[in-house]
């Protein structure tokens, strides 16, 4: 219960990374018995400061207190012992362990496994019972869902004896109905007596969840108000610090023949799972098709397939032409013969090449251009370079030295490079997926206007986010993924989040000509 | 932590690594009651000290230059090839049954196809581990140090039971016939005025010093070797961009083991003139060494190698001087491994530390 | 090939897996906490000459044993710093050591004994000498078990049955307490085990202590017990045989005891050419039986037999996430 007493307060917590100032002379309290959610970009330093909570991080300066006490934070051991639990964004879980294993794991009583797999069996009855958080204890955390790993966090922390809870983006990953339930089991909790701290990105759930909110901006703490006496469009202005437009200027779409046809495709992953479980559908030059959902639910091997990255069945026509799907002419050089282009969802992983220069980058998987080459052994590097000076220009990439290494640039800026390399092979097709994902708000503007660019310039695009608000202001045409199928296609001028949202969960949505 | 400006974290990191390995050997000298002063100047006086010195030194520099290429060249493409020495010793077999093959009417043709067999042979003996990585995930590490052992065994076999001549006792194949013999380096007209008794060092060492320019050219010259040094850095990476995982694994391998297999044209064809038991003599493993000390490029590859032909030329001094025992270059060569290699990181804090001291001392520059 | 023949073979082969099974255990410790180590070679070379030198000059194999732990120790205290603090590549810190056990064991042994890098021969109780077991003599009679334990189980040095010993206990350990349960945490998941407030850096050390352990029985079993004395490169690939053998087993200790044993027999095989021949009726060469262990290895390593799956978070240091 609130009783006006204060969880937590921060006094004055700074923390620098090299050059970069994370937090900057941050305060901050939380009163006890309520939910208090931090609201910020990415990048804007919300994760580090948690990190400082949990004693992952220690801040260069100022003073943490928990409940009214000044306490020092040095290790994870010394924030459980003060009664912090953290719920990850990443689930800090062992796969191959049970629930119950992992519930233990660093809380165990003495030496032998026995008597603690015992007592926890008995107190994790309690918690589900208390909190409507059910999991089977013998269960392998491998087997369970994304949403039941959620709760065996929330019961790490819970068996913990953990008093004021921290969830960072804890609903990136579920479906609307997982993260309804998320924020009932968080009712419950604050009901208890429990002070929960909710990091996150999305307005939506700050105004649903909380009690109060804190927006913090490039390091700093700007502003920190009560949810009730608040808009979604003051936060969103004090989070990025100037009025935003999300819609994305745009003709209406003009679509031509179709480009890509997509036919009953499947693709099943390396433990023969059948991640896609037959999709299809068409693009049509000058058209962008967007696919909308959660994360995980067959759009990455979608790409993949499409990208030449993952074998798959079915049939799949780019301009009139069948493309191969498994063995000789499936790879990602055929594809890009082909004239598909693709922005990969995760540039790290995929996209670049971090210990690369830019330029290097640059011919990453066009390195079979006749253009960079100077005879029939040797690549043109200088021509190379030359390009590349020229890209960065275009597409505004700084600091424009193509000598650079790509892991120096700044996220907007890697993505850029990015973006410049797929867009200006000039391709019939492109696939994109999460463009703006951990890019800056100017950055973003660019991409999506890009993007636009691309189709009216008669190209058919493939775009695929969890970003609802990006699917929704770019998209021709929407489309709803969920456990490797289509739900429906929509028209975003005919739809909103909330239609879906219920799509995403797999709950609504009748096939919609294709 | 501070980064290094790159002249330090490409000359100073691997001098320092250097040093430290120094240190700890003359520790080891002096724990085993020996005089590092006097151990450094009896193998300076023998490696480098005279011109007969520098005829074997730069002999072992050639086997390393080719060893030390053939760990770099795997290590681009992320492959940890630690069976240079069976494919060294593979790349032997290659050239005793070319040079035996025929009677060489000049050393220039032997040269060429003795080069020829030890590489194919080298590769040959890489492709087994490569394929194993490429297709069934074995880890090459593992399977390559297997492999070494299986060579020897092999050639044991081959050489006691095959290719030993009737009438001979120890185990090694016959001698070459005289049309293989490749020119020393006091054979050739104007180096003869320098090395005016006979060394081991031969003309194989040109060609060790020109397949460093071909390495080099490859990897960062042509389309093969940019793919070989994208897969190197990120696998995933090289999928999305269409490289063909198999293909680079296998072709950085065969590479590999191909130079490997070429030092064998140094020692066996060069100054044994016959297949002896252990050809290789380790120098497969000194790859690894050369090549970290190296920072896996071509140019530091041929400074390493000629540091590691002191230490082992040096080395060998100090057995034949002093009562020190030969292995004394086997724990260097451990000492530079660690350093160079695992322990790197220390060497850069400890840079990255003396750097920062220097620039709180210079006001503005911070 | 008669009974009689088959047991002394079978009794080979457990003297013979007997340091494999310590080394693989030791590696089973290490791996299984996310820390590769193939660096077993360098410390079990480094424990044999150690226990060989100190059992010779004490006259006693246990202070020999002891030493030969320490020594081991230390290697794996340099592993360790490479590895865990300096976070340094795993597969070259061992090589680097092994090479560094190689030379450094051979410049102590010349140095301290100038016989040629060889510690002098052990005898009396500078070894570990053969137990023979209560009733093998007794039980002598009974048709085919008799024997199997008066030939087999019976006889052998102290070392052999705390080997055998180590196996339900490692089992114990790692599934039954709360370091075992740690121990298979910080290797499949590392960030899990630090942010449930444990040392990720501890845990690891601690299991590269039993690694060291472990190899050093290993190598003080060489040379107190297996054979009389430390001679130069005296422990031939073995530490390279036992990596093979934790793949094997899948770094399982009750199938690590399987694996050790297998290749223990082939290398008892590969002491009788005339037995293998008589039994399969061509004339094989010593050096395909000398190898034989290490092909085997290859096939097991390509997969044919099972698919080994790794612990998650093996030869990557861990490093916190922002």
């Amino acid at each position: 219960m609130a009783d006006g007493t204060l969880a937590i307060e921060l006094k004055g917590i700074s923390k620098a990374f090299g050059p970069v100032q994370a937090n900057r002379d941050i305060n901050f309290a939380v009163p006890r018995g309520t939910i208090h959610g931090i609201i910020g970009e990415n990048g804007a330093g919300k994760s580090t400061l948690m990190s400082i909570l949990y004693g992952f991080y220690k801040a260069d300066a100022g003073q943490i207190f928990i409940g009214g006490k000044p306490t020092a934070i040095p290790d994870s051991q010394s924030a459980i012992r003060a009664g912090i639990g953290m719920v990850f964004q990443h689930f800090k879980l062992v796969q191959n362990f049970t629930v119950l294993e992992n519930v233990i794991l660093g809380a165990e009583e003495g030496q032998l496994l026995n008597r603690s797999l015992a007592k926890a069996r008995k107190v994790l009855e309690g918690l589900s019972r208390d909190y409507d958080l059910d999991v089977d204890p013998d269960a392998l955390i491998e087997d369970l869902s994304v949403g039941h790993q959620q709760r065996v966090e929330i019961l790490k922390a819970l068996y913990r004896q953990a008093d004021i809870l921290i969830l960072d983006e804890p609903t990136g990953v579920l479906t609307p109905a997982e993260a309804d339930h998320l924020f009932r089991i968080l009712e419950g909790l604050k009901d208890q007596g429990k002070t929960i701290i909710l990091i996150t990105h999305k307005l939506r759930e700050i105004m649903e969840a909380t009690d109060n909110v804190s927006v913090m901006r490039r390091g700093t703490m700007v502003a920190t108000v009560k949810t009730a006496g608040t808009s979604p469009e003051e936060l969103a202005e004090l989070m990025v610090g100037r009025k935003v437009l999300l819609e994305v200027e745009k003709k209406p779409a003009t679509p031509g023949a179709v480009v890509l046809k997509v036919e009953d495709l499947r693709v099943s992953d390396e433990h023969k799972v059948e991640r896609l479980k037959g999709v299809s559908f068409e693009i049509r030059a000058g058209e962008i098709l967007g696919i909308a959902g959660v994360a995980g639910n067959g759009q990455s091997e979608l790409l993949a397939a499409l990208g030449g990255m993952m074998r798959a069945t079915g049939k799949v026509t780019l301009n009139g032409a069948e493309l191969p799907l498994a063995g000789k002419g499936s790879d990602g050089q055929s594809r890009r013969r082909a004239g598909i282009a693709h922005v990969p969802e995760d540039r790290h992983h995929y996209g670049l090449i971090l210990d690369f220069t830019a330029w290097e980058n640059v011919a990453f998987g066009y390195f079979n251009e006749p253009e960079y080459q100077k005879n029939a052994l040797f690549m043109d590097n200088a021509a190379l370079r030359e390009d590349t000076r020229r890209k960065m220009e275009k597409y505004d990439v700084r600091p424009p030295i193509p000598g650079l290494a790509a892991k120096s640039f700044s996220g907007g800026n890697q993505q850029k490079i990015v973006v410049a390399r797929e867009m200006e092979q000039n391709p019939d097709l492109l696939l994109v997926g999460q463009p703006t994902r951990g890019v800056d708000i100017g950055a973003i503007e660019f991409i999506h206007n890009q993007i636009v660019a691309l189709r009216d310039a008669g190209k058919a695009v493939l775009l695929v986010s969890v970003e609802l608000d990006e699917i929704l202001s770019l998209s021709d045409r929407i489309a709803v993924m969920f456990d490797g199928r289509l739900m429906g296609f929509r028209d975003p001028e005919k739809t909103d989040e909330r239609e879906l949202g219920m799509m995403m969960a797999g709950m609504a949505g009748q096939g919609e000509a294709a | 932590m501070d980064r290094l400006p790159r002249w330090a974290d490409v000359a100073l990191v691997p001098l320092i690594s250097l040093l430290l390995a120094a240190i700890i050997s003359a520790l080891v000298l002096l724990s085993i009651g020996q005089s590092p002063v006097e151990a450094f100047d009896v193998m300076v006086d023998g490696a480098l000290g005279s011109a007969y010195g520098w005829g074997y030194t730069l002999y072992y520099t050639t086997s390393f230059i080719f060893t030390g290429l053939s760990v770099t060249f795997a290590f681009h493409a992320s492959m940890f090839n630690i069976g240079g020495e069976g494919q060294a010793q593979l790349g032997g077999l290659g050239v005793a049954l070319v040079a035996l093959a025929l009677p060489w009417p000049h050393w220039t043709l032997a040269l060429a196809a003795a080069t020829l067999g030890a590489a194919l042979f080298g590769a040959a003996w890489a492709a087994i581990p490569a394929y194993l990585q490429a297709r069934r995930g074995s880890h090459i590490v593992i399977t390559t140090i297997m492999f070494n052992y299986i060579a020897a065994a092999f050639l044991v076999y081959l050489l006691v039971d095959v290719l030993r001549p009737a009438g001979q006792m120890d185990p090694a194949s016959a001698r070459f016939p005289e049309g293989a013999h490749l020119p020393a380096l006091n054979d050739i007209p104007g180096l003869n005025l320098i090395f005016t008794k006979p060394v081991p060092a031969n003309v194989t060492l040109f060609i060790a010093l020109a397949m460093a320019v071909v390495v080099w050219a490859i990897l960062w010259q042509t389309r093969l070797g940019y793919q070989i040094r994208a897969f190197g850095k990120s696998e995933p990476a090289a999928r999305y961009a269409g490289i063909n995982p198999t293909f680079i694994i296998m072709v950085a391998m065969l590479m590999s083991g191909a130079l490997a297999g070429m030092m064998s044209v140094n020692n066996v064809m060069g100054e044994a003139e016959r297949l002896l038991q252990n050809s290789s003599e380790g120098a497969g493993f000194i790859g690894i060494a050369v090549a970290l000390m190296g920072r896996n490029h071509p140019f530091g590859v041929v400074l390493a190698a000629l540091l590691f032909g002191f230490l082992y030329q040096g080395g060998a001094e100090l057995g034949l001087w002093t009562s020190i025992p030969i292995e004394m270059r086997i724990v260097v060569q451990g000492l530079v491994i660690l350093f160079t290699g695992a322990l790197d990181m220390m060497v850069r804090m400890l840079l990255a530390r003396i750097f920062a001291l220097f620039r709180s001392r210079q006001p503005g520059v911070a | 090939m008669d009974y009689a023949t088959l047991l002394q073979i079978l009794d080979t082969t457990l003297r013979l897996a007997t340091p494999l099974l310590f080394a693989c255990l030791a590696g089973l410790f290490s791996e299984r906490s996310g820390i590769f180590d193939i660096g077993l070679e360098g410390k079990m070379l480094a424990a044999a000459m150690a226990s060989g030198a100190v059992a010779f000059l004490t006259g006693s194999a246990w202070l020999g044993m002891l030493a030969g732990i320490g020594a081991s120790l230390v290697f794996a205290a340099i592993h360790g710093l490479a590895s865990i603090t300096f976070r340094g590549n795993q597969l070259i810190s061992g090589v680097a050591l092994n090479f560094l056990a190689s030379g450094i064991t051979v410049l102590v042994a010349q140095a301290l004994f100038g016989q040629g890098g060889r510690t002098p021969p052990l005898s009396g109780a500078a070894r570990f000498n053969p137990i023979t077991l209560p009733f093998a003599d007794t039980l002598q009679g009974v048709p085919v078990l008799g024997p199997l334990y008066r030939e087999v189980i019976s006889g052998h040095a102290l070392p052999v049955y705390l080997a055998l010993a180590m196996v339900p206990l490692s089992w114990w350990v790692l599934n039954r307490t709360r370091f075992g349960l740690r121990l298979r945490a910080v290797g499949e998941n590392p960030a899990a085990v630090d942010t449930a407030g444990v040392s990720v850096v501890g845990l690891r050390y601690a299991a590269l202590a039993i690694t060291g352990i472990l190899c050093g029985l290993a190598g003080a079993y060489m040379a107190t017990a297996l054979q009389a004395g430390f001679g130069r490169e005296m422990t031939a690939g073995r530490g390279y045989i036992a990596l093979a053998a934790l793949i094997f087993a899948k770094w399982r200790p009750v199938a690590a005891l399987w694996a050790c044993l297998l290749f223990g027999f082939f290398q008892a095989l590969a002491l009788r050419p005339d037995v293998v021949q008589a039994v399969v009726q061509v004339k094989v060469p010593v050096p395909f039986l000398d190898a034989l262990p290490y092909i085997l290895t290859v096939v097991v390593l390509a997969g044919f037999i099972g698919k080994a799956i790794p612990p998650r978070a093996g030869g990557e240091p861990y490093v916190k996430e922002r």
